[in-house]
């Protein structure tokens, strides 16, 4: 074996991996680069550099309001999907209780169904109920869908929560509701958090789900869907790009803050 | 689960002693299952309701027949693009886990101080809206794109190549948008597995690949299951792919529901093909999951 194959077979998972993350950036390096296209109508040929996308971000019609609208969905949907969530995965990681298996299957079956049939049935109780889709028929569709990712979420960190702690607690004459809120809590709340950030991007990404209840209400994923084919602002690009770019900035932060937290502890 | 149950004998856990409030547990579980029988359940009932009605004499009129030969008609008219999906997901699943396993022990095992930021790194692109990457797929793989000049130069394709609008424009698309929840759930059983275990057959004088084939993956399994099952679910619904990276005969059966929903209105037709990709899809998890021996999904 030479000292070349020796190496490569040495780093072969190394090699693989650099492939592999530039495999996921390529959308996005390419999504960032016509961010700054000079464009014309569409944004699909490259007609030269400009700041001017970024400067102006608002600059076409509907893209911000449709923004706005995924931002306030997203807010609400993730509130209520977390609290109502929260409170299942407590019930389910603390309780015995009769009809586990019931409300497990409640929780695995939406997780199971595809959205494209999530979206379809809601839309058609409502059609048949007679009641007009748009903002409030998003949150509710949102929240349905991403009860049972928070319930996983949370329901995992109460699981691997050390029952000595609080067993300490309540050795050392803190009663239940004490131990809950000062021991309990501040330590499933990474698992909230995780579970809260993991409902918005849920939220504010879907597609399908949304497609099929928005009646004429538009949010970031349709503007972008149904400007497609008529040509795309880059404006949209910045938008995607600046998400990527929050979220990135969001969870880095929050590691840099536990790690922070671990080492003065 | 169990392990939180009563059923364990003694308990070292402080809260047992909440259980005698029978109430409480069922006071958390209220509000969110009823939200979920409400927006849920009630929705797929009347999915399977309106599944068997017949068009009526007015536009946009269905009649209640409890006519069940629909699900028949439905079949086999739309068999190929049940099947396809089927197939297509299956595919861009394997694909995914090609490329995520692999990037996922990088990540567990060799990534040292740089774990977090890698693991972080593997989901941001995601926060990248799902339409606007799969957008940016088609733009690359174009004939114009630079993935394709790239690919040109190295004599890989010529001008009469295809990349855009073909299967496997949509296959690729696929995986790479449910990329995520193959990684996880991949990264959180093999970070959990101790390196222990893979030094002592190294001991028993395993070499590295003979140690990965035989510890490695079987102590990762629960994550190839969770990940597969993650990935191959929404894929198999999915019609945003074979609408923007497919063409005329990649359709799949997310595109005719999609279609039959909101462009032909034929509601019944819809229902019925929703219902039945419904039960397709959860009687191959279930199937899935009991060969693959982890009952423990959620």
């Amino acid at each position: 074996m030479n000292k070349f194959s020796r190496w490569f077979s040495k780093n072969l998972i190394r090699i693989y991996a650099v492939v592999g993350f530039t495999y996921l950036f390529i959308p996005i390096v390419y999504t960032f680069v016509f961010s700054f296209n000079n464009y014309v109508k569409s944004n699909l040929v490259w007609r030269g550099f400009t700041f001017n996308n970024w400067k102006n971000p608002c600059g076409v019609l509907d893209i911000c309001p449709a923004l706005g609208n995924s931002i306030k969905i997203g807010l609400i949907a993730t509130t209520g999907a977390t609290i109502l969530g929260t409170f299942i995965a407590f019930a389910l990681g603390r309780y015995a209780f009769k009809g586990r298996g019931i409300v497990n299957t409640l929780i695995f079956l939406p997780m199971a169904t595809p959205e494209l049939v999530l979206g379809a049935s809601l839309l058609t109780m409502f059609l048949n109920f007679g009641f007009n889709p748009g903002f409030w028929t998003i949150v509710i569709a949102h929240i349905m869908f991403c009860i049972s990712f928070v319930v996983v979420t949370v329901k995992a960190r109460i699981a691997s929560l050390d029952p000595r702690l609080e067993q300490a607690a309540m050795d050392l004459y803190a009663n239940e509701g004490e131990t809950f809120r000062r021991i309990t809590l501040p330590l499933v709340a990474p698992g909230i958090a995780g579970a809260a950030l993991l409902a918005f991007s849920l939220s504010f990404d879907d597609f399908i789900i949304t497609n099929f209840n928005s009646g004429t209400t538009i949010t970031f994923p349709l503007y972008v869907y149904t400007h497609a084919e008529r040509g795309l602002p880059a404006q949209a690009n910045v938008i995607g790009v600046s998400m990527f770019m929050l979220a990135l900035i969001i969870v880095l932060a929050g590691q840099f803050v536990g790690r922070k937290r671990k080492t003065t502890a | 689960m169990a392990a939180l149950t009563s059923k364990r004998g003694p308990s070292l856990n402080p809260l047992d002693s909440l259980k005698n409030k029978v109430g409480l547990p069922y006071l958390l579980l209220l509000p969110g299952m009823f939200w979920l029988l409400l927006f849920f359940l009630a929705p797929i009932l009347t999915l399977v309701s309106t599944s068997t009605k017949v068009p009526g004499a007015g536009i946009g009129e269905f009649i209640q027949v409890h006519r069940w030969a629909n699900y028949w008609d439905a079949l086999s008219a739309m068999h190929t693009q049940f099947i396809r999906s089927f197939i297509y997901a299956t595919l861009a699943t394997l694909l995914a886990l090609a490329i995520a396993y692999p990037l996922a022990y990088a990540i567990a095992f060799k990534s040292g101080k740089w774990k977090n930021v890698l693991l972080v790194l593997v989901v941001a692109p995601f926060f990248c809206s799902f339409i606007l990457r799969t957008l940016a797929w088609r733009q690359i793989l174009a004939q114009d794109g630079f993935l394709f000049k790239i690919l040109q130069f190295f004599h890989l394709v010529n001008s009469s190549t295809q990349l855009t609008a073909s299967t496997l424009a949509v296959i690729t698309g696929l995986s790479y948008n449910f990329l995520p929840f193959m990684t996880l759930p991949l990264y959180a059983s093999l970070e959990r597995i101790d390196p222990r275990t893979m030094e002592a057959a190294g001991d028993l004088y395993a070499n590295g690949f003979t140690t990965f084939r035989k510890v490695t993956v079987p102590l990762s399994m629960p994550g190839v299951v969770a990940g597969t099952l993650l990935t191959w679910i929404p894929a198999a619904g999915d019609f945003v792919n074979a609408q923007i990276l497919g063409n005329p005969n990649t359709t799949m059966i997310g595109n005719v529901i999609n279609a039959q929903y909101l462009q032909t209105t034929n509601y019944p037709l819809a229902a019925t093909l929703s219902f039945i990709l419904m039960l397709a899809i959860l009687a191959i998890v279930l199937v899935y999951i009991r060969r693959a021996g982890t009952e423990e999904l959620v």
